[in-house]
């Protein structure tokens, strides 16, 4: 399928979606209150401009926070783990609990503890729990996915562990550690609106916090800008690292030679 | 001539228990083409490892009576950096040796146009063939100005013209330098052609059962492949392998 018309399809039916969507609700006289019609969350979206364009950039903000903490924690902790079996024995266990317990469950005491003053902190710990894993597993895996011969032929010209690890390993990991932060910008932004949400009470100010507030107040429209605009963001954070995973690897990765042919 | 390095005793025991080579005793001389032939899992590629020191023999030692040499190694996959082009590939034991960025690169320039790669210094491994490949992974090794060169089974899965053209390829650089190649192979031709020795392997635990030398001329072509004398040396590898095994 050509690219053209890999954008227009979706493109049309998602249009196509919307008109229908504008006539059933008004053809039935379905109340806004169930259901807006697209027009009416549009001009929902035009209302409150400023508002949500300053909760986008607040979530989006706290998310680039966390996504960059999760990527020098679990990059930071899989160099330790690949160094030192003894560290990676000790604490992986306490990885492993930490991604396995429902984050929103932690969120309360997290949010106590670090207190409602600090709120955009308490956010990017929440956001960092649950998007720093995928970064560790991932990395950890590709630094031990070195060729072994390439390590022989390292140990052969007398590289040292330091060489072997920025040489070899580190780009060994490289694309693996791409499709990890991939699927991490996507957690840390659940993770962000998660918390936000469950931090409630007007503290937090982010597109979370908005549909929170929308939805106490019955504008039903609002509440659709604001996730609206979540879907946006996410779909733009996925292509964003999508790009980055492209620019670094296209010109050697067994991966994005599939994507050209 | 002056031995280059011997084994003496060396035995090789994996930690699961599997005995991979018996006693060996070996002496190259400099300058030679030494084969080892032998039947898969007969330990020729541990015993090549050894003598890198790659890998500790259980017993046994490698003496080196002259001092150990600059050593270049060859991998039966061409075993390349798949993020570097052929230059940083070619240059890697320069970098890591730490020599200066441009004489590095002078070097390994060099070193790919010795093997015919002129002209694909900035190829990334995944646009080269097979037998291309290998060849950036002959360069490789050569870039470091080796005094021996150990080379497992690097052409084994070459197609038969690619094999041939690196062998001859193979033998005009390691005169040309004076090197002194140890090469394990499972093929009685290619040991054939390429040595000025073959030593035959029994099947596992590895020991030497026939050390058979050779006296190819010093110049030979695929017109040699023809010869009688090519085929009479050929008999005689084959028959000591055919012995080997029957005797493991």
């Amino acid at each position: 399928m050509n690219r053209a018309l890999r954008i227009a399809t979706p493109l049309a039916l998602g249009i196509a979606v919307l008109a229908a969507w504008e006539f059933l609700v008004r053809h039935y006289y379905v109340p806004t209150i169930v259901l807006p019609p697209p027009s009416a969350i549009w001009a929902a979206f035009v209302g409150n401009f400023a508002s949500l364009m300053a909760s986008l950039w607040t979530t989006l903000s706290v998310t680039l926070v966390a996504m960059a903490a999760a990527f020098l924690g679990g990059v930071a902790l899989a160099v330790v783990f690949s160094q030192s079996r003894l560290a990676e024995t000790a604490l992986y266990p306490y990885a492993v609990v930490l991604q396995v317990t429902p984050v929103i469950a932690i969120a309360p005491l997290i949010l106590i503890w670090v207190g409602f003053d600090r709120i955009d902190l308490v956010l990017v710990i929440i956001a960092w729990m649950i998007a720093f894993f995928p970064v560790l597993a991932n990395t950890t895996l590709g630094l031990k996915s070195a060729d072994h011969n390439l390590i022989d032929l390292f140990r052969l010209y007398g590289a040292s562990r330091w060489q072997i690890l920025t040489r070899l390993q580190m780009p060994t990991a490289l694309p693996y550690l791409l499709g990890a932060m991939r699927v991490s910008g996507g957690l840390a932004l659940i993770g962000v609106v998660t918390a936000e949400m469950v931090a409630g009470s007007g503290a937090a100010t982010g597109l979370g916090w908005r549909i929170i507030e929308a939805g106490n107040r019955l504008e039903i429209a609002k509440m659709f800008a604001a996730l609206a605009l979540l879907s946006v963001l996410g779909i733009a954070i996925f292509f964003a690292l999508s790009l980055l995973e492209w620019a670094l690897l296209h010109r050697w990765h067994e991966s994005a030679v599939k994507k050209q042919g | 001539m002056a031995a280059l390095l011997t084994l003496k005793g060396i035995t090789k025991r994996f930690d699961g228990g599997v005995e991979a080579l018996g006693a060996v005793d070996l002496r190259v001389e400099a300058g030679e083409f030494v084969s080892l032939v032998g039947p898969s899992g007969c330990g020729k590629s541990t015993a090549l490892r050894v003598v890198a020191g790659l890998l500790a023999p259980t017993s046994g030692e490698v003496t080196w009576p002259e001092g150990k040499p600059e050593i270049g190694f060859v991998f039966q996959e061409p075993t390349l950096m798949p993020w570097a082009d052929a230059l940083g590939n070619a240059r890697l034991p320069l970098d890591l040796k730490g020599v200066a960025r441009g004489e590095a690169e002078a070097r390994a320039m060099r070193a790919l146009a010795r093997v015919g790669l002129h002209g694909f210094e900035r190829a990334f491994p995944r646009a080269l063939s097979g037998g291309m490949k290998m060849r950036v992974s002959i360069a490789r090794a050569l870039a470091a100005a080796p005094k021996l060169l150990l080379m497992d089974e690097p052409f084994a899965a070459l197609d038969e013209l690619t094999r041939a053209a690196l062998n001859d390829d193979l033998l005009t650089l390691a005169r040309e330098d004076g090197l002194t190649v140890i090469f394990v192979t499972h093929s009685v031709y290619e040991s054939t052609y390429l040595s000025d020795r073959v030593v035959v392997m029994t099947p596992r635990p590895g020991r030497v059962a026939a050390d058979i030398a050779l006296s190819p001329p010093k110049l030979r072509d695929a017109g040699y492949r023809l010869t009688p004398e090519f085929a009479e040396a050929a008999g005689r590898v084959s028959a000591a392998l055919r012995a080997a095994m029957e005797a493991g």
